[in-house]
Protein backbone atom coordinates (compact mmCIF):
# COMPACT_ATOMS: atom_id res chain seq x y z
CA UNK A 1 0.00 0.00 0.00
CA UNK A 2 1.14 3.48 -0.97
CA UNK A 3 1.41 5.76 1.47
CA UNK A 4 -0.85 8.55 1.09
CA UNK A 5 1.18 11.71 -0.49
CA UNK A 6 -1.72 13.52 -1.55
CA UNK A 7 -5.36 14.21 -2.25
CA UNK A 8 -7.60 14.53 -5.08
CA UNK A 9 -10.48 15.55 -5.23
CA UNK A 10 -13.18 12.93 -5.80
CA UNK A 11 -15.93 14.55 -5.61
CA UNK A 12 -17.69 16.99 -8.04
CA UNK A 13 -16.20 20.34 -8.61
CA UNK A 14 -17.96 23.80 -9.40
CA UNK A 15 -18.84 24.54 -12.67
CA UNK A 16 -20.36 20.42 -14.11
CA UNK A 17 -23.54 21.92 -13.29
CA UNK A 18 -25.30 24.99 -13.57
CA UNK A 19 -26.25 27.43 -10.85
CA UNK A 20 -30.03 26.53 -10.68
CA UNK A 21 -29.85 22.82 -10.11
CA UNK A 22 -26.84 23.62 -7.85
CA UNK A 23 -29.13 25.45 -5.69
CA UNK A 24 -32.19 23.12 -6.26
CA UNK A 25 -29.69 20.00 -5.21
CA UNK A 26 -28.67 21.80 -2.35
CA UNK A 27 -32.29 22.80 -1.23
CA UNK A 28 -32.93 18.86 -1.53
CA UNK A 29 -30.03 18.19 0.70
CA UNK A 30 -30.47 20.30 3.24
CA UNK A 31 -33.97 18.82 3.38
CA UNK A 32 -32.39 15.56 3.30
CA UNK A 33 -30.51 16.12 6.21
CA UNK A 34 -32.75 17.69 8.56
CA UNK A 35 -34.52 14.61 8.42
CA UNK A 36 -31.55 12.22 9.03
CA UNK A 37 -31.00 14.82 11.83
CA UNK A 38 -34.45 13.99 13.50
CA UNK A 39 -34.34 10.35 12.97
CA UNK A 40 -30.61 9.89 13.77
CA UNK A 41 -31.74 11.20 17.07
CA UNK A 42 -34.13 8.59 17.82
CA UNK A 43 -31.69 5.55 16.63
CA UNK A 44 -29.21 6.99 19.57
CA UNK A 45 -30.50 9.19 21.51
CA UNK A 46 -28.12 11.06 23.96
CA UNK A 47 -25.57 8.75 22.09
CA UNK A 48 -26.16 10.61 18.68
CA UNK A 49 -22.95 12.81 19.27
CA UNK A 50 -20.04 11.27 20.02
CA UNK A 51 -21.28 7.91 18.25
CA UNK A 52 -22.29 10.04 14.94
CA UNK A 53 -18.70 12.08 15.78
CA UNK A 54 -16.49 8.80 16.04
CA UNK A 55 -18.22 7.29 13.01
CA UNK A 56 -17.82 10.13 10.58
CA UNK A 57 -14.30 10.31 11.84
CA UNK A 58 -13.80 6.76 11.03
CA UNK A 59 -15.33 7.63 7.36
CA UNK A 60 -13.11 10.44 6.86
CA UNK A 61 -9.88 8.33 8.08
CA UNK A 62 -11.36 5.45 5.95
CA UNK A 63 -11.88 7.43 3.00
CA UNK A 64 -7.65 8.82 3.33
CA UNK A 65 -6.67 4.81 3.15
CA UNK A 66 -6.09 4.06 -0.41
CA UNK A 67 -6.35 -0.19 -1.42
CA UNK A 68 -4.29 -1.62 -4.25
CA UNK A 69 -6.04 -2.51 -7.05
CA UNK A 70 -3.30 -2.66 -9.91
CA UNK A 71 0.54 -1.89 -9.14
CA UNK A 72 0.68 1.89 -9.33
CA UNK A 73 -3.09 2.17 -9.11
CA UNK A 74 -5.01 2.48 -6.02
CA UNK A 75 -8.56 3.08 -5.17
CA UNK A 76 -10.41 4.55 -1.74
CA UNK A 77 -13.66 4.05 -0.29
CA UNK A 78 -16.50 6.06 -0.49
CA UNK A 79 -18.58 4.37 2.35
CA UNK A 80 -21.98 4.92 1.91
CA UNK A 81 -23.34 1.17 2.26
CA UNK A 82 -20.80 0.39 4.70
CA UNK A 83 -22.07 3.37 7.10
CA UNK A 84 -26.08 2.10 6.37
CA UNK A 85 -25.04 -1.48 6.96
CA UNK A 86 -22.99 -0.45 10.49
CA UNK A 87 -24.70 2.39 11.83
CA UNK A 88 -28.09 2.77 9.82
CA UNK A 89 -29.13 5.11 6.97
CA UNK A 90 -29.90 7.91 9.42
CA UNK A 91 -26.61 7.82 11.40
CA UNK A 92 -24.94 6.86 8.50
CA UNK A 93 -26.31 9.51 6.11
CA UNK A 94 -25.80 12.12 8.26
CA UNK A 95 -22.05 11.32 8.58
CA UNK A 96 -21.72 10.82 5.67
CA UNK A 97 -22.84 14.36 4.75
CA UNK A 98 -20.90 16.21 7.81
CA UNK A 99 -17.90 14.49 5.62
CA UNK A 100 -18.09 15.84 2.97
CA UNK A 101 -19.13 19.33 3.96
CA UNK A 102 -15.76 19.42 6.16
CA UNK A 103 -14.10 18.17 3.11
CA UNK A 104 -15.46 21.13 0.77
CA UNK A 105 -14.87 23.57 3.51
CA UNK A 106 -11.31 22.81 5.24
CA UNK A 107 -10.27 20.64 2.44
CA UNK A 108 -11.41 22.35 -0.83
CA UNK A 109 -12.70 18.50 -2.12
CA UNK A 110 -15.48 18.97 -3.76
CA UNK A 111 -17.24 22.55 -4.77
CA UNK A 112 -18.85 24.76 -2.81
CA UNK A 113 -21.53 25.23 -5.33
CA UNK A 114 -21.61 21.22 -6.12
CA UNK A 115 -22.22 20.41 -1.87
CA UNK A 116 -26.17 19.81 -2.43
CA UNK A 117 -25.35 17.50 -5.37
CA UNK A 118 -22.11 15.88 -3.79
CA UNK A 119 -24.74 15.38 -0.39
CA UNK A 120 -27.77 14.26 -2.61
CA UNK A 121 -25.54 11.16 -4.53
CA UNK A 122 -23.06 10.00 -1.85
CA UNK A 123 -24.67 10.89 1.59
CA UNK A 124 -28.69 10.10 0.75
CA UNK A 125 -28.98 8.48 -2.80
CA UNK A 126 -25.71 6.58 -1.90
CA UNK A 127 -26.83 5.26 2.01
CA UNK A 128 -30.46 5.44 1.81
CA UNK A 129 -30.16 2.95 -2.02
CA UNK A 130 -27.35 0.99 -0.13
CA UNK A 131 -30.02 0.07 3.39
CA UNK A 132 -32.29 -0.78 0.62
CA UNK A 133 -30.77 -3.42 -0.71
CA UNK A 134 -29.15 -4.72 2.21
CA UNK A 135 -32.84 -4.38 4.07
CA UNK A 136 -34.29 -6.23 1.10
CA UNK A 137 -31.94 -8.77 1.10
CA UNK A 138 -32.02 -9.31 4.95
CA UNK A 139 -33.09 -13.03 5.29
CA UNK A 140 -30.48 -13.71 3.73
CA UNK A 141 -28.10 -11.59 5.98
CA UNK A 142 -29.24 -12.63 8.83
CA UNK A 143 -28.80 -16.57 7.77
CA UNK A 144 -24.89 -16.71 8.05
CA UNK A 145 -21.86 -14.57 8.02
CA UNK A 146 -21.59 -15.17 4.37
CA UNK A 147 -24.88 -14.24 3.70
CA UNK A 148 -24.31 -10.61 5.87
CA UNK A 149 -21.52 -10.07 3.57
CA UNK A 150 -22.75 -11.39 0.46
CA UNK A 151 -25.62 -8.41 1.04
CA UNK A 152 -22.95 -5.94 2.14
CA UNK A 153 -21.44 -6.63 -1.83
CA UNK A 154 -24.45 -6.33 -3.68
CA UNK A 155 -25.74 -3.15 -1.76
CA UNK A 156 -22.34 -1.37 -2.26
CA UNK A 157 -22.24 -2.54 -5.82
CA UNK A 158 -25.63 -1.17 -6.37
CA UNK A 159 -25.49 2.16 -3.98
CA UNK A 160 -22.09 2.91 -6.18
CA UNK A 161 -23.99 2.27 -9.19
CA UNK A 162 -27.48 4.37 -8.06
CA UNK A 163 -25.19 7.16 -6.84
CA UNK A 164 -23.34 7.68 -10.23
CA UNK A 165 -27.24 7.85 -11.76
CA UNK A 166 -27.58 10.96 -9.56
CA UNK A 167 -24.78 12.13 -10.99
CA UNK A 168 -26.29 11.82 -14.72
CA UNK A 169 -29.75 12.97 -13.40
CA UNK A 170 -27.98 16.23 -12.28
CA UNK A 171 -25.86 16.86 -15.64
CA UNK A 172 -28.71 16.28 -17.69
CA UNK A 173 -30.90 18.94 -15.76
CA UNK A 174 -27.72 21.29 -15.71
CA UNK A 175 -24.59 20.07 -17.34
CA UNK A 176 -23.27 20.95 -20.81
CA UNK A 177 -21.12 19.21 -23.82
CA UNK A 178 -21.51 15.88 -24.01
CA UNK A 179 -24.78 14.00 -25.10
CA UNK A 180 -26.43 12.12 -22.90
CA UNK A 181 -26.14 8.79 -23.82
CA UNK A 182 -22.30 9.08 -23.79
CA UNK A 183 -22.48 10.08 -19.70
CA UNK A 184 -24.95 7.42 -19.00
CA UNK A 185 -22.49 4.83 -20.82
CA UNK A 186 -19.16 6.18 -19.44
CA UNK A 187 -20.95 6.92 -15.59
CA UNK A 188 -22.53 3.76 -15.09
CA UNK A 189 -19.30 1.38 -16.69
CA UNK A 190 -17.10 3.57 -14.56
CA UNK A 191 -18.95 2.94 -11.64
CA UNK A 192 -19.93 -0.95 -12.00
CA UNK A 193 -16.22 -1.33 -11.76
CA UNK A 194 -15.25 0.70 -8.75
CA UNK A 195 -18.64 -1.15 -7.37
CA UNK A 196 -17.15 -4.22 -7.41
CA UNK A 197 -13.76 -2.74 -5.48
CA UNK A 198 -16.14 -1.02 -3.03
CA UNK A 199 -18.77 -4.20 -2.68
CA UNK A 200 -15.30 -6.55 -1.97
CA UNK A 201 -14.19 -3.94 0.64
CA UNK A 202 -17.07 -3.15 2.39
CA UNK A 203 -18.10 -7.11 2.46
CA UNK A 204 -14.94 -7.96 4.08
CA UNK A 205 -15.06 -4.99 6.39
CA UNK A 206 -18.68 -6.14 7.49
CA UNK A 207 -17.13 -9.46 7.78
CA UNK A 208 -14.58 -8.24 10.32
CA UNK A 209 -17.00 -6.51 11.95
CA UNK A 210 -19.89 -9.16 12.49
CA UNK A 211 -17.03 -11.72 13.43
CA UNK A 212 -16.17 -10.00 16.67
CA UNK A 213 -19.01 -7.38 17.28
CA UNK A 214 -22.04 -8.88 15.81
CA UNK A 215 -23.99 -6.82 17.88
CA UNK A 216 -22.82 -3.59 16.31
CA UNK A 217 -24.05 -4.49 13.17
CA UNK A 218 -27.52 -2.24 12.23
CA UNK A 219 -28.66 -4.71 9.60
CA UNK A 220 -29.06 -7.63 11.64
CA UNK A 221 -29.12 -6.04 15.12
CA UNK A 222 -33.04 -7.53 16.32
CA UNK A 223 -33.50 -5.42 19.52
CA UNK A 224 -30.95 -4.49 21.95
CA UNK A 225 -31.74 -6.78 25.19
CA UNK A 226 -32.73 -3.75 28.11
CA UNK A 227 -30.21 -3.96 31.25
CA UNK A 228 -30.55 -6.66 33.88
CA UNK A 229 -30.67 -5.79 37.15
CA UNK A 230 -29.49 -8.59 39.61
CA UNK A 231 -30.26 -7.74 43.61
CA UNK A 232 -29.05 -11.04 44.53
CA UNK A 233 -25.03 -11.41 44.03
CA UNK A 234 -24.00 -14.27 41.99
CA UNK A 235 -22.90 -17.49 43.76
CA UNK A 236 -19.45 -18.28 42.09
CA UNK B 1 -2.70 19.06 11.64
CA UNK B 2 -2.65 19.39 15.44
CA UNK B 3 -6.15 18.18 15.93
CA UNK B 4 -9.00 20.73 16.57
CA UNK B 5 -6.13 24.01 16.17
CA UNK B 6 -5.29 23.83 12.60
CA UNK B 7 -6.31 22.25 9.17
CA UNK B 8 -3.52 21.31 6.54
CA UNK B 9 -4.95 24.26 4.25
CA UNK B 10 -5.46 27.03 7.21
CA UNK B 11 -1.82 29.19 7.01
CA UNK B 12 -2.02 31.28 10.05
CA UNK B 13 -1.96 35.04 9.99
CA UNK B 14 -3.36 38.62 11.39
CA UNK B 15 -4.56 39.96 8.15
CA UNK B 16 -7.83 41.66 7.79
CA UNK B 17 -9.56 38.39 5.96
CA UNK B 18 -8.11 36.45 8.76
CA UNK B 19 -10.02 38.57 11.65
CA UNK B 20 -13.52 38.37 9.89
CA UNK B 21 -15.79 36.54 11.46
CA UNK B 22 -16.29 33.07 9.85
CA UNK B 23 -20.07 32.50 9.17
CA UNK B 24 -19.78 35.87 7.03
CA UNK B 25 -16.52 34.65 5.25
CA UNK B 26 -18.53 31.37 4.55
CA UNK B 27 -21.68 33.45 3.18
CA UNK B 28 -19.50 35.06 1.55
CA UNK B 29 -17.48 32.12 -0.34
CA UNK B 30 -20.82 30.36 -1.39
CA UNK B 31 -22.26 33.33 -2.74
CA UNK B 32 -18.85 34.14 -4.76
CA UNK B 33 -18.72 30.58 -5.91
CA UNK B 34 -22.30 30.75 -7.08
CA UNK B 35 -22.14 33.67 -8.55
CA UNK B 36 -18.95 32.63 -10.90
CA UNK B 37 -20.98 29.15 -11.61
CA UNK B 38 -23.65 31.50 -12.90
CA UNK B 39 -21.68 33.48 -14.91
CA UNK B 40 -22.11 32.39 -18.82
CA UNK B 41 -19.64 30.48 -20.44
CA UNK B 42 -18.83 32.74 -23.25
CA UNK B 43 -18.34 36.19 -20.95
CA UNK B 44 -14.67 35.48 -20.86
CA UNK B 45 -13.42 38.37 -19.78
CA UNK B 46 -16.26 38.46 -16.65
CA UNK B 47 -13.75 35.24 -15.22
CA UNK B 48 -10.81 37.47 -15.46
CA UNK B 49 -12.28 40.47 -13.28
CA UNK B 50 -13.42 37.92 -11.11
CA UNK B 51 -10.37 35.99 -11.10
CA UNK B 52 -8.48 39.68 -10.07
CA UNK B 53 -11.21 40.31 -7.24
CA UNK B 54 -9.78 36.72 -5.77
CA UNK B 55 -6.02 38.19 -6.48
CA UNK B 56 -7.95 41.36 -4.48
CA UNK B 57 -8.44 39.22 -1.27
CA UNK B 58 -5.03 37.38 -1.45
CA UNK B 59 -3.52 40.75 -1.43
CA UNK B 60 -5.44 41.89 1.84
CA UNK B 61 -5.08 38.24 3.19
CA UNK B 62 -1.24 37.79 2.26
CA UNK B 63 -1.80 34.40 0.75
CA UNK B 64 1.37 34.24 -1.85
CA UNK B 65 -0.21 32.69 -4.64
CA UNK B 66 2.41 30.01 -4.90
CA UNK B 67 1.17 28.57 -2.19
CA UNK B 68 -2.14 28.67 -3.15
CA UNK B 69 -1.71 26.85 -6.87
CA UNK B 70 -0.21 23.84 -5.29
CA UNK B 71 -3.18 23.67 -2.93
CA UNK B 72 -5.58 24.02 -5.96
CA UNK B 73 -4.06 21.35 -7.70
CA UNK B 74 -6.58 18.93 -5.73
CA UNK B 75 -8.77 19.77 -8.71
CA UNK B 76 -6.29 17.96 -11.27
CA UNK B 77 -8.64 14.99 -11.85
CA UNK B 78 -11.77 17.43 -13.53
CA UNK B 79 -9.04 19.07 -15.70
CA UNK B 80 -8.75 15.86 -17.53
CA UNK B 81 -12.49 15.58 -17.66
CA UNK B 82 -12.20 19.43 -19.14
CA UNK B 83 -9.69 18.49 -22.21
CA UNK B 84 -11.70 15.47 -23.11
CA UNK B 85 -14.85 17.67 -23.55
CA UNK B 86 -13.88 19.11 -26.92
CA UNK B 87 -12.44 15.37 -28.40
CA UNK B 88 -16.44 13.67 -27.27
CA UNK B 89 -19.31 16.36 -27.44
CA UNK B 90 -21.60 16.27 -30.12
CA UNK B 91 -22.73 19.74 -32.65
CA UNK B 92 -20.61 21.47 -35.10
CA UNK B 93 -16.40 20.62 -35.30
CA UNK B 94 -13.76 22.86 -35.95
CA UNK B 95 -10.30 21.55 -37.21
CA UNK B 96 -7.45 22.51 -35.00
CA UNK B 97 -3.66 21.20 -35.40
CA UNK B 98 -4.86 18.13 -37.40
CA UNK B 99 -7.76 17.51 -34.12
CA UNK B 100 -11.79 17.57 -34.90
CA UNK B 101 -12.62 19.32 -31.94
CA UNK B 102 -16.24 20.10 -31.16
CA UNK B 103 -17.35 23.88 -30.37
CA UNK B 104 -19.68 22.94 -28.26
CA UNK B 105 -17.24 20.78 -26.26
CA UNK B 106 -14.91 23.21 -26.47
CA UNK B 107 -17.05 25.56 -24.59
CA UNK B 108 -18.39 22.88 -21.82
CA UNK B 109 -14.80 22.24 -21.58
CA UNK B 110 -13.92 25.82 -20.77
CA UNK B 111 -16.55 26.56 -18.32
CA UNK B 112 -15.74 23.03 -16.52
CA UNK B 113 -11.92 24.26 -16.29
CA UNK B 114 -12.49 28.07 -15.62
CA UNK B 115 -15.42 27.43 -12.76
CA UNK B 116 -13.76 24.99 -11.32
CA UNK B 117 -10.84 26.56 -10.71
CA UNK B 118 -12.31 30.09 -9.34
CA UNK B 119 -14.14 27.21 -7.42
CA UNK B 120 -11.72 25.78 -6.34
CA UNK B 121 -9.24 28.77 -5.16
CA UNK B 122 -12.35 30.50 -3.19
CA UNK B 123 -12.53 26.84 -1.18
CA UNK B 124 -8.77 27.30 -0.20
CA UNK B 125 -8.99 30.64 0.02
CA UNK B 126 -12.02 30.19 3.08
CA UNK B 127 -9.54 27.33 4.21
CA UNK B 128 -6.16 29.00 4.11
CA UNK B 129 -7.62 32.13 6.51
CA UNK B 130 -10.45 30.34 8.38
CA UNK B 131 -9.02 28.24 11.57
CA UNK B 132 -11.03 24.99 12.71
CA UNK B 133 -13.13 25.72 15.58
CA UNK B 134 -14.31 29.57 13.65
CA UNK B 135 -15.53 27.18 11.03
CA UNK B 136 -17.98 25.13 12.65
CA UNK B 137 -18.70 28.16 15.29
CA UNK B 138 -19.61 30.00 12.21
CA UNK B 139 -21.50 27.38 10.84
CA UNK B 140 -23.56 26.90 14.37
CA UNK B 141 -24.32 30.91 13.71
CA UNK B 142 -25.52 30.37 10.32
CA UNK B 143 -27.90 28.19 11.87
CA UNK B 144 -26.84 24.78 10.80
CA UNK B 145 -28.60 22.04 13.59
CA UNK B 146 -26.76 21.92 17.10
CA UNK B 147 -26.36 18.40 16.25
CA UNK B 148 -24.82 18.71 12.80
CA UNK B 149 -22.38 21.13 14.48
CA UNK B 150 -21.50 19.01 17.65
CA UNK B 151 -21.02 15.94 15.40
CA UNK B 152 -18.32 17.99 13.06
CA UNK B 153 -16.63 19.37 16.06
CA UNK B 154 -16.00 15.82 17.72
CA UNK B 155 -15.40 14.35 14.12
CA UNK B 156 -12.24 16.98 13.73
CA UNK B 157 -11.12 16.53 17.19
CA UNK B 158 -10.99 12.37 16.75
CA UNK B 159 -10.14 12.67 13.27
CA UNK B 160 -6.65 12.68 14.08
CA UNK B 161 -6.66 9.94 16.42
CA UNK B 162 -8.49 8.00 14.32
CA UNK B 163 -6.08 8.71 11.50
CA UNK B 164 -2.93 8.09 13.50
CA UNK B 165 -4.80 4.76 14.71
CA UNK B 166 -5.00 3.67 10.93
CA UNK B 167 -1.21 4.78 10.28
CA UNK B 168 -0.25 2.60 13.51
CA UNK B 169 -2.01 -0.04 12.05
CA UNK B 170 -0.69 0.37 8.41
CA UNK B 171 3.37 0.41 10.42
CA UNK B 172 2.46 -2.69 11.92
CA UNK B 173 1.04 -4.61 8.97
CA UNK B 174 4.14 -3.47 6.92
CA UNK B 175 6.46 -4.26 9.63
CA UNK B 176 5.02 -8.00 9.63
CA UNK B 177 5.79 -8.37 5.84
CA UNK B 178 2.61 -6.92 4.23
CA UNK B 179 3.59 -5.68 1.12
CA UNK B 180 -0.10 -5.76 -1.94
CA UNK B 181 0.21 -4.48 -4.94
CA UNK B 182 -2.97 -6.58 -6.34
CA UNK B 183 -6.64 -6.57 -5.51
CA UNK B 184 -6.57 -9.81 -3.75
CA UNK B 185 -3.96 -9.09 -1.27
CA UNK B 186 -6.22 -6.61 0.17
CA UNK B 187 -7.50 -9.21 2.76
CA UNK B 188 -5.19 -7.74 6.16
CA UNK B 189 -5.92 -4.14 4.81
CA UNK B 190 -9.61 -4.86 4.99
CA UNK B 191 -9.78 -6.59 8.28
CA UNK B 192 -7.89 -3.81 9.76
CA UNK B 193 -10.65 -1.19 8.30
CA UNK B 194 -13.07 -3.88 10.08
CA UNK B 195 -10.91 -3.11 13.08
CA UNK B 196 -11.16 0.65 12.74
CA UNK B 197 -14.26 0.72 12.78
CA UNK B 198 -14.57 -1.28 15.90
CA UNK B 199 -11.87 0.34 17.92
CA UNK B 200 -13.64 3.55 16.55
CA UNK B 201 -17.21 2.80 17.98
CA UNK B 202 -16.30 1.23 20.85
CA UNK B 203 -13.87 4.57 21.48
CA UNK B 204 -17.16 6.31 20.81
CA UNK B 205 -18.67 4.65 23.50
CA UNK B 206 -15.95 5.49 26.09
CA UNK B 207 -16.38 8.97 25.04
CA UNK B 208 -20.37 8.77 25.89
CA UNK B 209 -19.31 7.69 29.27
CA UNK B 210 -17.06 10.13 29.94
CA UNK B 211 -19.01 12.97 28.98
CA UNK B 212 -21.85 11.39 30.63
CA UNK B 213 -19.48 11.59 33.78
CA UNK B 214 -18.69 14.84 33.79
CA UNK B 215 -22.68 16.16 33.50
CA UNK B 216 -23.72 15.74 29.78
CA UNK B 217 -27.69 15.18 29.63
CA UNK B 218 -28.35 15.19 26.12
CA UNK B 219 -27.45 18.79 25.03
CA UNK B 220 -23.82 20.49 24.61
CA UNK B 221 -23.13 24.06 25.55
CA UNK B 222 -23.73 26.59 23.03
CA UNK B 223 -20.58 27.68 20.41
CA UNK B 224 -19.51 31.15 21.25
CA UNK B 225 -18.70 33.50 18.62
CA UNK B 226 -18.40 37.23 17.64
CA UNK B 227 -21.30 38.68 16.12
CA UNK B 228 -20.91 41.39 12.73
CA UNK B 229 -21.73 44.34 12.67
CA UNK B 230 -23.86 45.56 9.73
CA UNK B 231 -20.03 47.56 8.34
CA UNK B 232 -18.50 44.03 8.53
CA UNK B 233 -20.69 41.97 6.72
CA UNK B 234 -20.68 45.31 3.80
CA UNK B 235 -17.27 44.82 3.51
CA UNK B 236 -16.61 41.14 3.87
CA UNK B 237 -19.08 40.18 0.68
CA UNK B 238 -17.75 43.56 -1.16
CA UNK B 239 -15.67 40.52 -3.08
CA UNK B 240 -18.70 38.63 -3.62
CA UNK B 241 -21.02 41.16 -4.13
CA UNK B 242 -18.86 42.14 -6.85
CA UNK B 243 -18.57 39.00 -8.58
CA UNK B 244 -22.58 38.82 -8.51
CA UNK B 245 -22.37 42.06 -10.25
CA UNK B 246 -19.84 40.87 -12.79
CA UNK B 247 -22.01 37.20 -13.46
CA UNK B 248 -25.21 39.95 -14.24
CA UNK B 249 -23.15 41.86 -16.85
CA UNK B 250 -22.33 38.79 -18.19
CA UNK B 251 -25.30 38.28 -19.70
CA UNK B 252 -24.86 41.75 -21.32
CA UNK B 253 -21.07 41.48 -22.88
CA UNK B 254 -21.09 37.89 -24.62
Amino acid sequence: MEPHTGLVAMHMSDGIVNAPISVLFGLIAVLGLAFCVARARRDLDDRTAPMAGLVAAFVFAVQMLNFPVLPGVSGHLLGGALCAILVGPYVGALCVSIVLLLQALLFADGGLSALGTNITNMALIGTFVGYGVAVAMRRIATRSRGGLMLTAFVAAWVNTVVASLGFVLEYALGGQGLALGTVFGLMTGFHALIGIGEGIITALTVGAVAAARPDLVYLTRTSSPSLEIRTQGVRS
Amino acid sequence: MAAGHAHPLYRAGDSVVHRLPAHVKIVGAFVFVLAVVATPREAFAVFGLQFLLLVGVWVAGRIPPGWLAARALIEAPFVVLAVLLPFFAVGPRVEWWGMSLSVDGLLAGWNILVKGTLGVLVSVTLAATTPLRDLVSGLSRLRVPAMVCVIATLMLRYLEVIAAEARRMRLARISRGHDPRFAWQLGATVRSVGALFLRSYERGERVHLAMLSRGYTGTMPAFTSASASTATWAAALLPAGAAVLLAVSGYWVR
